[in-house]
């Protein structure tokens, strides 16, 4: 593994070494290619976008990297290690976290119920000592109950605990499946398009919200969305997708002066 | 009091009786369809193969015994032991955990993400499969299923109430214990579901599949378990009824008395199946008792059930306690 410098950011956040490399991958789904020979990493604690215009295959990156999609060609390198073809719940287990652009949520339990999901992971002790809420058993759960509130308070989520997620208005939704996917403690956080069809102040709460959790926790985003001007205050490398083709790679300020970048979204003459 | 109202009395109190009985077959069904959406039809038969396969084991019977014989001219049919019955039971709970884990390998795995109405198809096939095994395996001859539960009137209810009413009630004891073992049963099934990972777990999955999948559940698991609970309760519903009537092939058909235990409770809730089944174990033996027998000309036991569902359907879709469907337009 190439070992890279470590750098600091303007508000002084360290990024380090790549934890996550995506070499040449191809994915086809029949004769459509969704994804055409694509490279990038992710660098720990970094926040790094994906963006591109409809249909550009980023949802398709995101399914690759969390195990849904298995790419026809090119390795996922995971810490240091190429990764071989795993079902998504093993993906999980390894400590990458996600979200969904269409949130996928336990409609049926409450708040607290769907959050304490995200640390199954986290619970080793067997099941007849959880049954009887015996020794060991009791003390784990204590303690995940703990790092749950603890997520819970920082997304200011206290107030709907107890609520079941199903009747929750859209916006709170979103929170909670962030909350979810937080508890795990993940070592990567995949968000697909966290702020699609919020009003500008849910956008904004939602922004602060993945500033914090980088900032506070350390832990490192990526993250697709639509919204240009969120994406370039958000993030510190920006993946540019067209037609399942990479076209641009570097800092928001980089990728805004890109002319493939700027063809790509506004349109090209042609002459 | 006078007799009628005892006697009444009585009557529902062996109607509740039947109740658990009928409630300890839905419970099956309840279990496997809130985790995967799949309506098993073959829950009854389960029960049965439970059943024949205990007394089996029990009697040291060798299985595919006429098979056996057929194929290499031998005459084999029991192995000459007898197995205690705890023995015989930790045996037919590895059995059914064996039939979940194939059942889930063979068949449901390869129908991931099909129509509702084609995992039902696939349970009636089931169904008929295993049918057709317990036959092959066990032979087709009624059984007498004996692990040992007391039977017969309870005299101490019998004493008492004479003492009191002046007028003795019988109580089965066999029905007294299913009760306990229900109460028990369920009392287990909600500190699991409540209390446990795999519990959290299979709830996550009943909920959502894609999001169970996004924080690390294996599907697979949480299916083979299922089936494995199911097979469990399934277990101890064919011990109850095995050793009410007998384990014979009719046995089976005690899957549709669950049926309308779950139109009236519903079919996603646990509660709801005990419910269900007490308000239909009394419903029709008070039924047949006050309207039935002195108006219809009796034998008002084999549809009332069906009516009382029916009737709940029209005015109540999702039963008692099921969740209620409301579709966002």
């Amino acid at each position: 593994m190439n070992a890279q410098p470590q750098t600091v950011t303007a508000d002084g956040r360290t990024i380090g070494d790549v934890v996550m490399d995506m070499r040449n991958i191809t994915l086809r789904f029949g004769g459509v290619e969704a994804i055409k020979d694509i490279s990038f990493d992710i660098r720990e604690g970094e926040i790094r976008a994906i963006i591109g215009p409809n249909g550009a295959g980023k949802s398709s990156m995101l399914n690759v990297i969390s195990g849904f999609y298995v790419p026809q060609e090119g390795e996922v390198w995971f810490r240091g290690k190429p990764r071989p073809p795993m079902k998504p719940y093993e993906v999980a287990q390894q400590g990458i976290a996600r979200t969904f652009q269409n949130i996928a949520l336990f409609e049926g339990m409450s708040v607290l119920d769907n959050v304490m999901c995200g640390r199954l992971g986290h619970m080793k002790t067997n099941m007849l000592t959880q049954a009887l809420w015996w020794g060991k058993a009791a003390r784990e759960e204590e303690e995940n109950r703990e790092a749950v509130e603890r997520v819970i308070d920082f997304l200011e989520i206290q107030a709907i605990r107890k609520t079941p997620v199903g009747r929750l208005p859209y916006g709170l939704k979103k929170r909670v499946e962030l909350a979810r996917a937080l508890a795990a403690e993940p070592k990567l956080l995949l968000l697909d398009e966290p702020m699609a069809g919020m009003n500008v102040e849910e956008k904004e709460d939602m922004s602060r919200f993945i500033l914090d959790v980088n900032d506070e926790f350390g832990t490192t985003i990526a993250l697709i969305e639509h919204d240009m001007g969120v994406v370039m205050d958000l993030s510190d490398r920006v993946v540019v997708m067209d037609y399942g083709k990479k076209i641009g790679d570097g800092t928001p300020h980089e990728v805004r002066n890109n002319q493939a970048v700027i063809d790509a979204y506004l349109g090209v003459a042609h002459d | 009091m006078p007799d009628q109202v005892l006697f009444g009395l009585e009557v529902a109190l062996n109607g509740l009786m039947a109740g658990v009985m009928y409630s300890l077959v839905a419970l099956g069904f309840v279990l496997i369809f809130k985790a995967s959406g799949i309506f098993n039809y073959a829950q009854g038969v389960m029960a049965l193969f439970a059943a024949m396969t205990l007394v089996g084991i029990q009697n040291g019977q060798v299985p595919f015994s006429h098979l056996i014989n057929a194929t290499f001219g031998t005459d084999i049919h029991y192995f000459g032991w007898q197995a205690p019955a705890l023995l015989a039971i930790l045996l037919t709970v590895v059995v059914m955990a064996v039939f979940a884990w194939l059942v889930n390998r063979l068949v449901f795995r390869h129908l991931v993400n099909q129509e509702p109405i084609i995992l039902f198809m696939a349970t009636i096939g089931l169904a008929y499969f295993l049918e057709g095994v317990a036959d092959l395996m066990w032979g087709s001859e009624i059984k007498k299923l004996d692990v040992g539960l007391p039977q017969g009137i309870n005299e101490w209810i019998d004493g008492a109430t004479f003492e009191i009413f002046g007028y003795g009630f019988f109580i089965d004891n066999l029905d007294l214990v299913a009760t306990v073992i229900a109460a028990l049963l369920v009392g287990g099934l909600v500190v699991f579901s409540q209390y446990t990972k795999q519990g959290r777990a299979l709830r996550a999955v009943a909920d959502d599949h894609q999001a169970a999948l996004s924080v690390g559940i294996s599907l697979n698991f949480i299916w083979v378990l299922v089936w494995s609970i199911a097979g469990f309760v399934a277990l101890v519903a064919g011990i109850m009824w095995g050793a009410k009537s007998g384990v014979q092939f009719s046995l089976s058909l005690i899957a549709l008395k669950a049926l309308p235990v779950l139109m009236l409770g519903g079919f996603t809730s646990i509660p709801g199946a005990i419910v269900g089944g007490l308000i239909i174990g009394v419903g029709e033996k008070l039924f047949e008792f006050l309207i039935g027998a002195p108006y219809l000309g009796g034998a008002t036991e084999n549809w009332f059930a069906y009516v009382l569902a029916l009737a709940f359907l029209v005015v109540r879709p999702q039963g008692l306690f099921g969740e209620k469907i409301i579709e966002r337009v």
